[in-house]
């Protein structure tokens, strides 16, 4: 069998799922939902890598990198913020997050 | 080596910004947080001087399409930087209250603020996602400004989760389309989808996820849910500034991509900004009649704003981005004028944000009481306002472009939300006194103040004039 663009997409889109799903289904802990958000963002990149290969085209590859780099800004101040959270409520549970409803 | 000096010269605003943040977070490092004052004062300068420089900038495409210069840009632009330096004046008091006066909190603004100028000037996929990111981390980070209260804490990690969701969305949507349309160049999009007799599935399904990260920045039904959270957990300088300049950003980049990248979509978006709109006027009108703080109460207000303002892009004409630009002008100086009579609104050094503290406000200090009801009467759109004018220009672009429904629906939403408005002013002017507020000893606020309600009140005509002919300069330099 050949592993063509088809089973790329479908990898990534099946990841991407599970990521969304992540942040709405978890009960439980924040740090599950900065883990889902990274492989959203994995997923991302797993479809602009194949696209790249399958067009011939550089930029996707280029898009790739800009992403890594941004989705190591956005893990840092996640777990800054969080640690700030955590300093306050001494909790990192996703139901404790009720001061405000809405 | 003339190209990229010229590409050079197309972003300086932006180099500019770039560089002045990092000297002025060095002079902070060294000074520490005495020298706030100092270094807020400089970022306000930062941003003149930047204004200046945009308004005597040439126009162009630099940086091999990435970076767009027009008329439409610098208008936008000019508009973000007076919404940033106007909350960075007016959030001195409050911060300082607050204990949160750290020299990174005006740097932090300028920041997002130059994330804002990168994302009116996008002219790629590529761009917009730096621009959007830039700003949006900024954003996190002063949600959670106020580090010891768990109410802004919370409103940070909310913010955070939520709005690394929609740009995780609004990246897949990318990658979709670039795979599909086989560029991420806003004008060979164009060009790409133009040709194409019917638009290919996968195009379609990127356009939707892009449009839905875009609407969450916006803060638009369906993805508004963050916004009354956020707003009333942040600190409120940070939160009058969420509600002023990244909106009209947000809202410039959304209607940049629809009509740069993807006019040949055209019917296809319009009916989902359609959706969107009709949605964000009725939930701002209806969602906010029960709300007693008045942070949440000004969110839902600024939802049903955008909601006014959707209707104007999804007409698509020029006359209805003309109409777009000068609702979100209006919209972001009467919220400035808004959030500074909230922040006045303390007793004894404690903030109060209950509606019901405004009660017999007109007697006690009628100065705030009459600069507030001039600036929800505007909101309102009562006649004779300057509100009235942004959103008269909306519906009549709508109704010029076939939507008589949603307009008409619009219309419906603004007297429903004419109820909400006009409580306070009762509740200020008719109601029992309740103990006066705190003396706003800050000049400078006090003049923004007053020039505020001075555009919301029928003195705003003089304005109205310049104002339309820049937008329309603007909306005819993005469809041209």
């Amino acid at each position: 069998m050949i592993i063509g663009l088809g089973h790329y997409l479908t990898v990534a889109a099946a990841l991407f799922v599970l990521g969304v799903l992540g942040i709405f289904v978890n009960r439980k802990n924040v740090i599950i939902i900065l883990m889902s958000i990274e492989l959203i963002l994995l997923s991302v990149n797993i479809n602009l890598v194949a696209f790249s290969s399958h067009l011939h085209d550089m930029l996707g590859q280029v898009f790739a990198m800009f992403v890594l780099t941004v989705a190591a800004g956005e893990a840092a101040i996640g777990l800054a913020i969080l640690v700030v959270y955590f300093r306050n409520r001494g909790s990192i549970a996703v139901e404790d997050i009720n001061l405000m409803k809405g | 080596m003339t190209a990229l000096s010229d590409s050079l010269m197309l972003a300086a605003p932006e180099l500019w910004l770039a560089v002045s943040a990092l000297v002025l977070l060095l002079v902070g490092v060294f000074q520490g947080d005495r020298s706030y004052s100092t270094i807020s004062w400089a970022c306000v300068a930062v941003m003149v001087t930047a204004a200046a420089l945009v308004a005597n900038g040439a126009s162009g495409i630099g940086f091999n399409g990435l970076f767009i210069v027009d008329a439409y840009a610098q208008f936008l632009k000019v508009v973000i930087l007076a919404g940033s330096a106007a909350t960075l004046i007016i959030a001195e008091p409050q911060v300082r209250r607050l204990g949160i006066a750290r020299f990174e909190f005006p740097i932090v603004v300028l920041i997002a603020t130059l994330g804002m100028l990168m994302m009116v000037s996008a002219g790629d996929l590529l761009s917009l996602y730096l621009g959007l990111e830039l700003q949006s981390l900024s954003l996190y980070v002063l949600a959670a400004f106020h580090r010891d209260n768990a109410r802004s804490t919370e409103a940070g990690l909310k913010y955070f989760v939520l709005g690394a969701l929609s740009s995780g969305l609004l990246l897949y949507g990318v990658s979709l389309v670039y795979g599909f349309a086989g560029s991420t160049d806003f004008l060979r999009l164009q060009g790409v989808l133009v040709a194409e007799q019917a638009p290919s599935v996968g195009i379609l399904f990127g356009l939707v996820f892009v449009m839905s990260g875009l609407v969450f920045k916006i803060a638009a039904v369906p993805f508004h849910m963050w916004t009354p959270d956020v707003y009333e957990g942040a600190p409120t300088p940070v939160t009058a500034f969420f509600a002023a300049a990244p909106k009209v950003a947000a809202m410039g980049l959304l209607v940049r991509v629809l009509s740069d990248a993807f006019p040949g979509l055209a019917e296809q978006w319009r009916q989902i900004i359609i959706v969107a709109s009709v949605g964000s006027m009725a939930l701002g009108a209806i969602a906010a009649i029960n709300q007693q703080n008045i942070k949440r109460l000004l969110a839902y207000s600024s939802i049903g704003h955008v909601g006014y303002a959707l209707l104007g892009v999804a007409a698509g004409t020029e006359a209805g981005i003309e109409s777009v630009l000068v609702y979100m002008a209006i919209y972001m100086a009467t919220t400035i004028g808004g959030f500074l009579c909230v922040m006045a609104m303390q007793r004894g050094g404690q903030a109060v944000e209950a509606i019901d503290d405004l009660a017999g406000l007109a007697r006690r200090q009628p100065c705030i009481a009459f600069a507030l009801a001039m600036i929800m009467f505007s909101m309102a759109g009562i006649p004779l306002l300057i509100g009235f004018v942004g959103k008269l220009f909306v519906f009549q672009a709508a109704i010029a472009a076939g939507l008589v429904i949603p307009a008409v629906l619009g219309v419906l939403a603004s007297v429903i939300a004419a109820y909400y408005y006009l409580r306070i002013v009762k509740v200020m002017y008719f109601d029992e006194p309740a103990p006066a507020f705190d003396d706003m000893a800050h000049a400078p606020s006090s003049m923004v103040l007053a020039l505020s309600a001075a555009f919301a009140s029928p003195l705003g005509y003089l304005a109205i004039g310049p104002l339309a002919a820049a937008a329309a300069l603007a909306a005819k330099s993005l469809l041209g």
